[in-house]
């Protein structure tokens, strides 16, 4: 059997040590005697409800919104390309505070857009629900983009002028050619965008704040539980965790393999 | 009348491909020419997946592309059908729905479509394949799916993409012969493209060779076979091919050699063609009348069936073929000197 080279096993050791300990942290800090009781606390519930609804909104929206920008990256030659491109991926390295700021000064009550939205519609955005799913959607999305463009660059394009020759226009081959021929990589797309907006916190908090039942997913109510209770923070993380691992393993399962 | 009447004009950086062809209705067109001639381009232009430069593309009287006049029509409104090289099945749709794709995109009901597309399956035999994911057939089956994908939507003009060049040998046998008749009972007309000359001569009543973007000879098989006009085509055909001033049976091939020819009365500028195996050796200069004899060496000797092939420098390079009972007699090796001689009436010579 070949020697493995310790320069790489090392580090990957290492690595995965610093991947795994937290959660274990977490499995060891649990007050276990008490789960039960805490589990079915009304709070818990909700905030759980809220941020599987909410995630799953935003991903609803991102894959609407995202896999046309994906397609348009991908396929379509314009001018200023490349700057649009960048453009969608500011969201990834923008600290989700500013991306929340930056929310509330476009849909904010006096909002560029926001102004509009309230006095023909009297809708706000900010600081309400559909404030959550904008927040999460805003951050998430660019994960889906970039997932969804480079399966589109991977698929093989004369799929879609074999479709073009048998007498399909660009909308017909897209949804019956390349839409299932890349439909793995939407689907990893989908579930990438789906785990981050269900962790999404700084975003969220900045602009939709954190009322319970309304606002307050699960990251809020931890952040919150830890300001006055260390074990009840322990929960909300321990539940956040198992449900998003099985909710992701059981997709995995499912789509990607 | 053709069908298909087109003169496709294409700048692409450097290059330029500038090639008029037509097609009539059930005739079976050719395109040959090496790799970079251009025949991909021809393909791509009159699918509609590139747009020409100049000149036209008409099919069935109706303008496809005429850059002087008008935008190009997209692909998915020609009614011109492509294999392509590597037939790009759909991988997620079984055989029959692959088949059934393009009646479908053209406003067939699914049911309808799909027993078009079982009857398009049966005609090519795969019948029992129907339901099989591309990736589940073999190399042949493949082929006659794209085949049958590409005719179930009745085209004017059927595309070829070197239909045959991702099988192997003997696949590629039975699957010509198959080609071969559904190509004659197409109503269409159909534009082979390829690279390989026994595709060509077995499968189309026409041949249209290109270099360099150019149209270098085009005729029926049997006179290309029989004269060819670029030392592309010689090779094509196996043919040593020379180009010299004739006079008379004389024909003057450089300044130091001349080869005596069977034909008469010809003058000027004229190609002389012989095969190899037209071609003799011996060890010393034979003696004997209406025999053209030079002396030349060995450059080179491969096997080529159940001859052996010698490659031959001297006066004119030539390639003579001797079975290897004459070669071992003769000792041949690379370097060493022979007289070569040919008949007179061996030879052909024709105008250039």
């Amino acid at each position: 059997m070949r020697r493995f080279p310790l320069p790489l096993l090392v580090p990957a050791v290492v690595g995965l040590a610093f991947l795994v300990l937290p959660l274990l942290g977490l499995l060891v800090n649990a007050p276990w005697g008490t789960l039960p009781e805490r589990l079915v606390e009304p709070g818990i519930l909700d905030a759980l409800r809220l941020s599987l609804e909410c995630a799953t909104l935003a991903t609803v929206v991102s894959l609407v919104l995202g896999v046309p920008i994906a397609w348009l990256l991908a396929r379509v030659e314009f001018p200023g390309r490349r700057l649009v491109r960048a453009l969608v991926t500011v969201p990834l390295v923008l600290p989700p505070v500013v991306g929340g700021v930056a929310l509330l000064l476009v849909f904010g009550r006096f909002g560029l857009v926001g102004k509009y939205l309230d006095q023909a519609f009297g809708f706000t955005v900010p600081f309400t629900t559909t404030g959550v799913v904008v927040a999460e959607a805003f951050v998430a999305m660019p994960f889906l983009i970039i997932a969804v463009e480079g399966a589109l660059r991977g698929a093989d394009a004369r799929y879609e002028e074999a479709a073009a020759t048998l007498g399909a226009g660009r909308w017909s081959s897209f949804v019956h050619v390349t839409l299932p021929l890349v439909a793995p990589g939407v689907a990893a797309g989908a579930v990438l965008c789906w785990a981050r907006a269900l962790g999404e916190f700084g975003a969220t908090i900045t602009f939709a704040g954190n009322y319970p039942g309304r606002t307050q997913t699960m990251p809020l109510a931890v952040y919150l539980a830890l300001e006055t209770d260390l074990d009840a923070a322990v929960v909300l993380s321990l539940l956040l965790l198992v449900v998003s691992v099985t909710i992701l393993v059981s997709l995995r399962d499912k789509w990607i393999s | 009348m053709n069908l298909l009447d087109a003169h496709l004009i294409v700048d692409r950086g450097t290059f330029r491909l500038d090639l008029p062809i037509g097609v009539a209705a059930g005739e079976v067109v050719a395109l040959l020419g090496p790799n970079g001639a251009g025949k991909t381009t021809a393909l791509r232009t009159l699918a509609g997946l590139l747009p020409l430069t100049a000149g036209h593309v008409r099919l069935a009287d109706r303008v496809l592309d005429e850059p002087s006049n008008r935008a190009p029509v997209p692909p998915e409104r020609r009614s011109i059908g492509v294999v392509f090289q590597d037939y790009l099945l759909f991988p997620h749709l079984s055989a029959l729905d692959n088949v059934a794709f393009g009646p479908r995109r053209r406003g067939v009901h699914r049911s309808a479509a799909r027993a078009q597309a079982a009857d398009w399956l049966g005609r090519v035999g795969l019948a029992e394949q129907a339901r099989a994911k591309p990736r589940q057939l073999s190399g042949g089956q493949a082929q006659r799916v794209a085949l049958a994908r590409a005719l179930a939507v009745q085209p004017d003009l059927l595309l070829l993409d070197e239909p045959l060049a991702a099988l192997d040998a003997r696949t590629r046998l039975e699957t010509r012969a198959e080609l071969q008749r559904h190509l004659a009972e197409h109503p269409g007309a159909t534009l082979l493209i390829t690279h390989d000359p026994l595709d060509a001569l077995m499968l189309a009543d026409r041949l249209v060779i290109i270099e360099d973007g150019r149209v270098v000879q085009e005729g029926d098989a049997g006179t290309i076979a029989a004269e060819p006009r670029t030392d592309y085509v010689a090779r094509l055909v196996g043919l040593n091919l020379y180009r010299g001033q004739a006079d008379e049976h004389r024909v003057r091939l450089s300044d130091a050699f001349a080869i005596t020819v069977g034909e008469g009365g010809l003058a000027g500028d004229v190609f002389v063609a012989f095969a190899p195996s037209a071609v003799a050796l011996f060890p010393t200069e034979p003696s004997g009348s209406m025999r053209n004899a030079w002396p030349a060496v060995i450059a080179g000797i491969q096997r080529h069936g159940d001859y052996l092939r010698i490659q031959l420098t001297g006066p004119i390079a030539a390639a003579a073929d001797v079975t290897p009972a004459a070669a071992a007699h003769l000792h041949l090796e690379p370097g060493r000197e022979v007289w070569a001689a040919v008949k007179a009436a061996e030879t052909r010579a024709y105008p250039a």
